[in-house]
């Protein structure tokens, strides 16, 4: 029989307490015990970033930690941004600039950019870039994603 | 044509649920009672089933069912042909290989499914898969194209006397007359290198048959959901209104989610029903690499004939499709090659030759660029051969060959896709070349940039090529508009969507005939429940076939509007007005009803109604196109080449484009650029590689190289001609597969001009930096 | 997609995680940051019975001066802490250099600085890049004495260490470099973040002549681990660094490597770009002993 292990984690700010099998991938915990189906899977082997969150505020591959991992830690999804009413400066931008087709690697790209504009308040668009290069997108061909970052970048220091 | 809102950038309706997490995709689908499925698939590319034993992964923990061939007993069968064969062309051969739906007796490649365990979760059913005993006898793979055409090639098919899948000749003119004639006859040939649509979001699946009911609930991340029904219920013995299929959003489709696979459409229901239980499937990265369909790989010879000024008097192109194991797509992919090698140009004599071959490796369909990509890169190249041959400069001799606005109509003479004769309706094609020099500024690149370059010790080399993007084939599609008692208004359609933002262009062409809010216009796509008639989204036809359904559906809806308003404000039609929202009589906006309140007019409740006339503000209607409409466009491509690695960036990219009307230009952007960086990935990063024995190389994301952030060029810079198209009423062209047709041709060029102290000869569709390196150790220094 | 079972120990400190290790013998392995571990695990290629979990022991994670100038390295410090210590800039500018091109950001979050250096993939930056810089890797297990391993004896093959089951790697340190010593690192890879087409790094000392006191180079992705090379030393070391002598050097490590040929690059190209790369790091090396004070 599978082993068991007790969990607590606190996920966009809510404490939830399960037991888990040591193998259960944070990302599968996220989506399917959680029911935080925002956090999207590509590929479960690390190289698309659509499953990106924020574990103790760094952004990392939720495919590639176990959800036993987790336990003690702070982890934010695409959900702790903004609702459809209330958009987060980051997704009004996206909206605006057209930074998005499918949206399937949406939510692991603002999960990706949340952290890097708080440490980049003003960057170049080669900074951009890098920092979205661990993220792949086959709708857009970035030129739109980088746009909406830099807008969100304005919008986020002049405080709208 | 720009109205109130066609025409604008308007900003998505679809943005904000997807943006903050909310939108429901496939995987995000719960069902009390659901059971998860994986599929063992063969390692063998080639072999003789022996034995499947399942026995222990029955007695698995967790596992409540496990299937094999066997087991399907007489419910399993080859599935149908999903595409017909084309037999409006005379003397085609065409030999039908429809997919099974689980491997019986043989696999035909590495990754078809053999067995599939359906368990609790889909951990355990994996889990399972490892349980069971695959005994097969491997043969030898069929890999390699041309000698799998060979008589001495190991058989796929054993019951066919050769790996024929089929073979197409097509003639227009007479092309060995042409060559007597010409000046220079040059010849190459070419390989258009094999690649994954790769989607971000895999296949989806899940299935629940409701005894209680009598009905099937699908939700699939299709991208053909009528089809796909209509396949469903044939198989299950099921009327269609027991059968709802729903597409939920889906994460991108470019071709591959086009195709019903048996494995999922015919399997999966069978086994819900027998199990009287929801199931979901949601493939994996691996299996999408292994046994979703995927594209291009062919081989071409070709040959060209011309004067010495450079006037093409004939093409000759014999050319190896690989179809994969099977050919349940027909021969789309192919047939838009030949259209497409000689769609730009005035090509008088064109002969082309398709052989397709069965190899032992994934089916083959569309994948955007859909065979398009592959006759444009041919023929590029033959372009650009023939400009050396002839010591002429790459853009003249396209100049001189282009069409030309006053020359359309014109009738190619070439069967294509959609089995009609093409007609390249409009379009200036040899404008948008001139334009695309124009933007890059071609003379002072030649003249100034690239000498200080080339002084400097730089690389620096320009690529200028054109393309034809055929769209907006038939057979049809179809909408219903309908207002509502609260004055908005919904839209349903077959058609279904995957992130073009059709829930945005459709509500425009609405909100514009209705003179409603966009964001008054919800529209539902892919949903058989709500709408039922169509074919599905390929070859970039959603914004005109189906947007031109639901324009002439508004438009029916607006004369009911003016016809119903008339009655009720009690003065003449042509007294009537459409204000924001609301009827009202011209001259006297106080006088209105608003458009909620007629559409509960126009439904009553009591009373009688007048014979004729149907109830409610509705109208359903439908596009189908005499052939389809050619969008066109001309690219051009600054390259700098590190000579020592190899290593490629791209400094520039232009693409001039012509779609005719433009709905929404923000989305159009976004439609290019999104084809550009596939076209870039195409030329220099993605490549399905199959080695000698079958196995996929590039079953992942480590190996099988999408196209990053730092991969695109710093912006690419997009012009625009408008010729609207003269087939429907809005001037419609289809641009989605646009953006991933000339980066190839364009790059190679581009390379060859950098690297100008050799003669390069490029002639494979997708390069590295090896292989530039070793392209080059073959060259002759000049 | 999905990994098999196995079972999960959390060990709150390093005695705790030796305990387990011994215990557990050759069915335990080590999770580090887990960055190539879990994705081949989901891949099924790799399945462990058990995992001993390092994540929970925050001794293990640290960036510390040595008494003789140079650094200590906790083996669980992340690669993208490593990347953006002002501590190791200002000591061992090589490593952010290196550690830019280590997979992606997100990877390099969690990626573990030791657990890349143990893991002793040949396509990896760190097992070279520890080599060249002359790191000493402390090993420690149950029962027995720590031991000091140079971190060019710690790999012996492809994925393969003197790191036994029962055994530990928790500090990585990084002896001092000379004044007037100059580094770099150069790669070709098909896109950012991806495994290196081939790569080098070099380390270039000078001695108040300019002539090279000390020259170190190690070439990667040129054959089954990283190959630390003899060559560099006996062309430069007493010598004018010059642009042919690095020439020299380009041509003569060909004869010390082995590159094989894949999906991504012929054997005969890699070799190319070693004779490429190889006079292109030297001479940035040669520019930044110039300016080391």
């Amino acid at each position: 029989m599978a082993q068991l292990i007790p969990i607590k984690v606190t996920v966009n700010d809510t404490v939830y307490e399960r037991q888990v099998e040591p193998r259960l991938l944070l990302s599968d915990f996220i989506r399917h015990e959680l029911g935080l189906f925002g956090t999207h899977v590509g590929c479960e082997h690390g190289m698309c970033g659509a499953c990106t969150i924020l574990f103790d505020g760094e952004p990392v591959r939720s495919c590639l930690i176990f959800a036993v991992q987790a336990n003690g830690h702070q982890i934010k999804t695409v959900e702790s941004l903004g609702s459809p009413d209330h958009m987060h400066p980051l997704q009004e931008a996206f909206h605006e600039k057209h930074g998005l087709q499918c949206g399937f690697c949406t939510p692991g790209i603002l999960m990706t950019v949340v952290p890097f504009l708080e440490e980049h308040p003003h960057p170049t668009e080669d900074e951009i870039r890098e920092a979205i290069d661990g993220n792949i997108c086959r709708c857009t061909g970035y030129e739109k994603i980088i746009e909406s970052v830099q807008a969100a970048s304005e919008k986020m220091s002049s405080g709208k | 044509m720009t109205g109130k809102y066609f025409g604008q950038p308007v900003l998505r309706l679809e943005d904000k649920h997807l943006l903050t997490g909310r939108a429901k995709f496939c995987d995000d689908i719960v069902i009390p009672g659901m059971l998860h499925a994986a599929f063992l698939r063969s390692d063998y590319a080639h072999a003789i089933i022996k034995n499947i034993d399942v026995t222990e992964a029955r007695k698995h923990p967790g596992v409540v069912a496990v299937y094999t061939a066997e087991d399907m007993g007489d419910y399993w069968k080859i599935g149908p042909l999903q595409v017909p064969p084309p037999f409006a062309i005379k003397d085609a051969q065409f030999n039908a290989r429809p997919l099974p739906p689980i491997a019986k007796d043989k696999v035909r490649f590495s990754g078809e499914p053999i067995a599939i365990v359906i368990a609790e979760s889909r951990y355990i059913a994996e889990d399972a898969c490892e349980d069971i005993i695959f005994d097969a006898e491997p043969l030898p793979a069929v890999i390699d194209l041309e000698k799998a055409w060979e008589d001495t090639s190991v058989l796929v098919h054993d019951d066919l006397p050769s790996n024929m899948a089929a073979l197409v000749k097509q003639e227009a003119g007479d092309y060995e007359a042409a060559k007597k004639q010409a000046d220079v006859v040059v010849s190459k040939r070419f390989v258009a290198d094999h690649v994954a649509g790769a989607a971000m979001e895999n296949r989806g699946f899940v299935v629940n048959w409701d005894e209680r009911t009598q009905e099937m609930t699908v939700w699939a991340g299709t991208q053909a959901p009528l089809p796909l029904r209509s396949a469903i219920a044939g198989r299950m013995g099921l009327v269609e209104n027991q059968v709802r299929v729903i597409t939920p959003y889906i994460g991108g489709g470019f071709g591959p989610k086009v195709m019903t696979s048996q494995a999922d459409d015919v399997l999966l229901p069978w086994i819900s029903m027998k199990l009287n239980r929801p199931i979901k499937w949601i493939e994996d990265r691996r299996e999408n690499f292994l046994a979703t369909t995927s594209e291009r790989d062919q081989v071409h010879h070709c040959e060209m004939a011309l004067k010495k000024d450079g006037t093409i008097l004939g093409f000759k192109d014999v050319f190896y499709h690989n179809t994969g194991a099977y050919d349940p797509y027909g021969m789309t992919v192919p047939l838009n090659t030949q259209t497409h090698t000689v769609s730009n140009y005035r090509v008088p004599n064109f002969y082309t030759e398709i052989r397709m071959v069965f190899t032992n490796e994934m089916v083959v369909t569309p994948v955007r660029g859909a065979g398009r990509s592959e006759g444009v890169f041919v023929m590029e190249r033959m372009m650009d051969l023939a400009a050396k041959e002839l010591k002429m400069d790459p853009v003249e001799i396209r100049l001189k060959n282009l069409l030309k606005k006053e020359e359309f109509p014109l009738n190619t003479g070439v069967i294509g896709q959609d089995f009609v004769v093409g007609v390249l309706d409009s379009g200036d094609y040899k404008n948008n070349l001139e334009k695309c020099i124009q933007m890059v500024d071609y003379e002072k690149f030649r003249k100034e940039i690239q000498p200080k370059a080339r002084k400097e010790g730089k690389h620096l080399g320009i690529g200028v090529v054109a393309f034809t993007e055929g769209t907006a084939v038939g057979p049809y599609e179809g909408a219903r508009v309908t207002v509502g008692n609260n004055g908005k208004v919904s839209v349903s359609t077959g058609y279904s969507t995957q992130g073009q933002g059709h829930f945005t262009v459709f509500a425009q062409i609405v909100a514009e005939q209705l003179n409603v809010k966009v964001e008054d216009v919800r529209v539902i796509t892919g949903d058989t429940g709500h709408f039922h008639w169509g074919a599905g989204t390929f070859a970039s036809r959603g914004a005109t076939i189906a947007g031109s359904a639901i324009h002439a559906a508004a438009v029916l809806v607006r004369e009911k509007i003016f016809a119903t308003a008339a009655k009720f404000l009690e003065v003449p039609e042509d007294q009537v007005d459409l204000c924001e929202g609301s009827a009202c009589v011209k001259g006297h906006p106080e006088k209105f009803i608003s458009l909620g309140d007629l559409a509960g007019k126009a439904n009553p409740m009591r009373g009688a109604v007048e014979a004729d006339v149907k109830p409610g503000l509705e109208a359903t209607a439908y596009y189908a196109p005499p052939h389809g409409a050619t969008g066109s466009g001309a690219c051009a491509m600054i390259v700098d080449v590190d000579p020592e690695t190899f290593k490629v960036k791209i400094e520039r990219f232009v693409l001039v484009h012509d779609c005719g009307t433009v709905i929404n230009p923000l989305l159009l952007e976004g439609q290019i650029q999104g084809g550009v960086s596939m076209g870039i990935g195409n030329a220099f990063y993605e490549k399905m590689v199959y080695d000698e024995n079958g196995q996929l190389m590039t079953a992942s994301f480590m190996d099988y190289l999408m196209p990053q952030a730092t991969d695109m060029p710093r912006k690419m810079e997009i012009g625009h001609n408008v010729h609207p198209s003269p087939l429907n009423t809005l001037g419609l062209k289809g641009v989605g597969e646009a953006g991933a047709l000339p980066p190839s041709p364009a790059f190679c060029q581009a390379v060859e001009d950098a690297l100008y102290e050799y003669e390069l000869d490029l002639t494979e569709s997708n390069l590295n930096p090896s292989m530039l390196y070793e392209f080059r150790n073959k060259a002759i220094k000049r | 997609m999905k990994p098999a079972q196995f079972d999960y120990y959390a060990p709150a400190s390093v005695e705790e995680a030796l305990d387990k290790l011994a215990e557990l013998g050759y069915e335990g392995k080590v999770l580090a940051g887990g960055q190539s571990l879990i994705a081949a695990m989901n891949f099924r290629m790799a399945r462990p019975g058990s995992l001993v979990d390092l994540n929970n022991i925050p001794e293990l994670s640290y960036i510390k001066p040595t008494a003789d100038g140079g650094l200590a390295i906790g083996t669980m410090t992340r690669v993208y802490a490593v990347e953006h210590s002002p501590e190791v800039a200002k000591r061992f500018p090589l490593l952010p250099e290196v550690a830019h091109y280590i997979g992606h950001a997100q990877i390099r979050r969690r990626g573990s600085f030791g657990g890349a250096i143990a893991h002793a993939d040949p396509s990896g930056q760190l097992p070279g890049i520890a080599k060249v810089m002359n790191a000493k890797c402390l090993i420690r297990s149950k029962g027995k004495e720590d031991r000091w391993v140079d971190a060019a004896d710690l790999i012996i093959g492809p994925f393969m260490t003197v790191i036994e089951y029962e055994d530990l790697l928790t500090e990585v340190v990084l002896p001092p470099n000379p004044p007037r010593t100059g580094s770099s690192y150069q790669q070709v890879a098909r896109q950012n973040g991806g495994y290196a087409l081939a790569a080098c790094a070099s380390v270039l000392t000078l001695d108040d002549k300019n002539k090279c006191q000390d020259a170190r180079l190690i070439l990667m992705g040129v054959g089954e681990m990283p190959i630390l090379s003899d060559k560099v030393k006996e062309i430069l070391i007493g010598q004018e660094p010059t642009e042919e002598a690095f020439k020299e050097v380009g041509e003569a490590v060909q004869s010390e490597i082995d590159p094989s040929s894949d999906l991504n690059g012929t054997s005969e190209y890699r070799r190319d770009l070693i004779r490429v790369l190889v006079p292109r790091s030297l001479a940035l090396s040669l520019e930044r002993a110039k300016k080391g004070s």
